[in-house]
């Protein structure tokens, strides 16, 4: 009687637990909304020409197209902080959907050769088409990205046997060391080293509504398929072996997710370039705040990723006027110490 | 009876085994010979075979004597020294993070290198070295100083060198460097980023039997050092739980071989600038030929690793006469392909 009392109030501790929990992503999550909000009206006030927040209201709802300010901000601010919402959110649920899927810290987007496929053929325009549109060379980059995520799982696939994840980390590793090597080799023999540079370090510069309205129906729909195969990845971030012995069929998952990461990193990588710590570090903070159910673990991603990039562009843009910091350069200077704070205190890692 | 029969099988397995093992051996040995032979046989200067065989037997014309003697032969020899060393430090890496992804780089080395040398090229310009030993001694102090860091955030009292620490630590020290380097090489000149660039993509300038004696010595005790240590790499790869019950002193180890992987490695940057993916893909190399077993496993992957860089030199030499090519790219693009390959192959045998 007495054995069954304890556990009966083990079971009741245990469920008060899982509550006391479950609020603590929400907190988090709206918090996060709040907070990115906040941080794009500012981004939007500041800048090289400071306009004030009043304005900035009646720039969004009282457009008046004489006025330089509400111009400023309408076509030049407001894009680019939409941007850096949408890239941020979209890196950091690709780094989380890769870290879970391949059961691999060190995995991020970059991983599945989109960011090398991209700098390649970056660098075959930069070589070979000088002087291309600006969204010409977005859609070439984002051809290239796709072509380096085709590589890389067309080599990871196999029939049986070998562990599926393994293949994945090794064959990105090396197409992405294919693709640097040959970017690298004409970015070096073509003398395009150093406008290439300035292009992927560029960060969210250059948008404009054009590329948001391209851009937009993909993040959201992939951002959304991310959440509805979170599930799935908890189960896949135990083990291939645990996941199909409770029931998933973890080729069409592992498919899934390819695509869903290629669309979300993709679109991001052909707007910013590489901006890849990003995808790194927010996944294991993520993990470190909410637990490592990747169905509080993407959503909390999406929103962390996001406030990160817009804080960082907003920091590029405003700490050294009117040159911009490389918004890559930053997002990993400023990330960098908190990774490691959180990296010694992490009990389990994926 | 039966016993026995099945002992013979196992005999005779094992003896086929070690008969594939030392022809792998051979192969590798044989094809670094070769390579030799028609790296010296290459160059800007033609030189007939013959000739070359004449002037390696103290037959030469004063020419033939400094093309070869000054020119050639330190370059081939440091390229096999580079290739081992690397290689040799990637799988150390591989075993003690247990990530198929470590590599030399994880170290922060080539982060660390990069950024000594593109502070000197700032501050005293791209031509102005004071002494030919200049740059390997900033490379040495820029991957000796990245190193510590690292190790310094992984260890942690009481729980000493956790694998996923180490790659954490790594990885964010990685990155903060190249941050850095970001920021610093916006800042470059058009000699002086083109001999970043080309520092970066790894290429073997260090043609000089100085670099030869202040690269030898490092190898000539750390090489055999690590092979000494293959029986408890092979116990390392287990479970640390396994490896503590097997009588390994796992702390004590691990921190020694990756004191040694940092000497190999910072001492092989130091002369050849970032051929890092040579440390990531001959250990894989290695494994997929010889299989798990580190006696057999780490020379081989020694040999692949100076085949590997041997003869990517000679065709970096060879393919855009006079100029060159830095040799990390041939590696990267001759490497990943052939890595790409034995993967298929495998998983086709399967």
């Amino acid at each position: 009687m007495k054995q069954t009392n304890e556990i009966a109030q083990s079971h009741q501790l245990m469920q008060k637990k899982k509550k006391d929990r479950g609020w603590v992503p929400w907190i988090i999550i709206l918090t996060g909304v709040g907070l990115i909000f906040l941080f794009m009206v500012i981004s939007i006030a500041k800048g090289a020409a400071n306009i004030s927040t009043i304005t900035v209201w009646d720039a969004l709802f009282r457009f008046d197209s004489e006025n330089t300010q509400h111009l400023i901000v309408v076509d030049l601010r407001l894009p680019r902080v939409i941007a850096s919402v949408m890239v941020g959110a979209s890196l950091a649920v690709a780094g989380a959907i890769m870290q879970g899927t391949t059961r691999n810290p060190m995995a991020d987007s970059g991983l599945m050769g989109l960011n090398a496929g991209a700098g390649f053929a970056l660098s075959i325009c930069f070589a070979f088409f000088p002087g291309i549109s600006y969204i010409k060379t977005m859609l070439f980059s984002f051809l290239g990205a796709a072509l380096g995520a085709f590589m890389v799982n067309t080599m990871a696939s196999r029939r049986s046997g070998e562990d599926a994840p393994m293949r994945l980390v090794l064959a990105g590793a090396a197409v992405s060391a294919l693709l640097i090597a040959l970017s690298q080799g004409i970015a070096l023999y073509f003398d395009v080293a150093q406008s290439i540079m300035f292009w992927t370090v560029g960060g969210v510069a250059g948008s404009n509504w054009m590329q948001i309205r391209i851009m937009t129906p993909w993040i959201l729909g992939g951002l959304l398929a991310a959440i509805a195969l979170s599930h799935a990845i908890s189960l896949l971030s135990l083990g291939e072996d645990v996941a199909r012995g409770l029931g998933l069929n973890t080729e069409v998952v592992g498919g899934l997710c390819s695509l869903v990461v290629l669309i979300l990193a993709g679109a991001s990588v052909s707007v910013v370039g590489s901006v890849g710590f990003v995808g790194l570090i927010i996944p294991h903070l993520a993990r470190y705040l909410v637990g490592v159910d990747y169905r509080w673990v993407i959503p909390t991603s999406a929103v962390l990723g996001a406030l990160l990039m817009v804080l960082a562009d907003l920091g590029a843009r405003t700490l050294n006027p009117p040159f911009e910091i490389p918004i890559g350069a930053l997002i990993s200077l400023v990330g960098v110490p908190f990774f490691l704070y959180v990296a010694r205190k992490q009990g389990r890692a994926l | 009876m039966m016993m026995t029969a099945q002992q013979q099988i196992n005999e005779a397995y094992k003896r086929k085994i070690a008969r594939r093992n030392t022809g792998i051996m051979i192969g590798c040995g044989a094809l670094l010979i070769i390579s030799f032979i028609i790296s010296m046989n290459t160059g800007y200067a033609k030189l007939s075979p013959l000739d070359t065989l004449r002037t390696l037997f103290g037959g030469g014309t004063a020419k033939e004597n400094l093309i070869l003697f000054d020119f050639r032969l330190p370059r081939i020899v440091i390229s096999i020294l580079v290739g081992m060393g690397l290689a040799l430090s990637g799988c150390i890496l591989q075993d003690i993070s247990k990530n198929p992804l470590a590599d030399p780089g994880l170290l922060g080395i080539n982060a660390g290198a990069g950024l000594m040398v593109i502070l000197y090229v700032m501050f005293f310009g791209a031509k102005s070295f004071m002494s030919v030993l200049t740059l390997p001694f900033l490379s040495l102090t820029g991957a000796g100083t990245a190193a510590i860091i690292v190790y310094t955030l992984t260890y942690k009292k009481g729980d000493g060198i956790a694998p996923m620490r180490l790659i954490l630590a790594g990885v964010a020290v990685q990155a903060g460097i190249s941050a850095l380097t970001t920021l610093l090489v916006a800042k470059l000149d058009e000699t002086q980023f083109s001999f970043v660039a080309t520092w970066q993509a790894g290429s073997i300038w260090g043609s000089n039997w100085k670099f030869v004696m202040a690269l030898l010595p490092w190898l000539l005790l750390l090489i055999p050092y690590v092979l000494s240590k293959s029986h408890l790499l092979d116990i390392l790869n287990l479970e640390d739980g396994i490896a503590y019950s097997l009588g390994a002193s796992v702390e004590q180890e691990r921190r020694k071989l990756l004191a040694a992987a940092v000497g190999l490695a910072a001492s092989c940057v130091a002369v050849s600038g970032s051929i890092s993916f040579v440390g990531l893909i001959a250990p894989h190399l290695a494994r997929r030929l010889v299989g798990p077993k580190h006696r057999i496993l780490l020379p081989t992957c020694a040999m692949v690793g100076a085949v590997m860089v041997s003869t990517a030199d000679t065709i970096a030499r060879v393919v855009v006469q006079p100029s060159e090519l830095p040799v990390g790219i041939i590696v990267a693009i001759i490497g990943a392909p052939y890595f790409l390959y034995l993967m298929k192959i495998k998983s086709r045998q399967q």
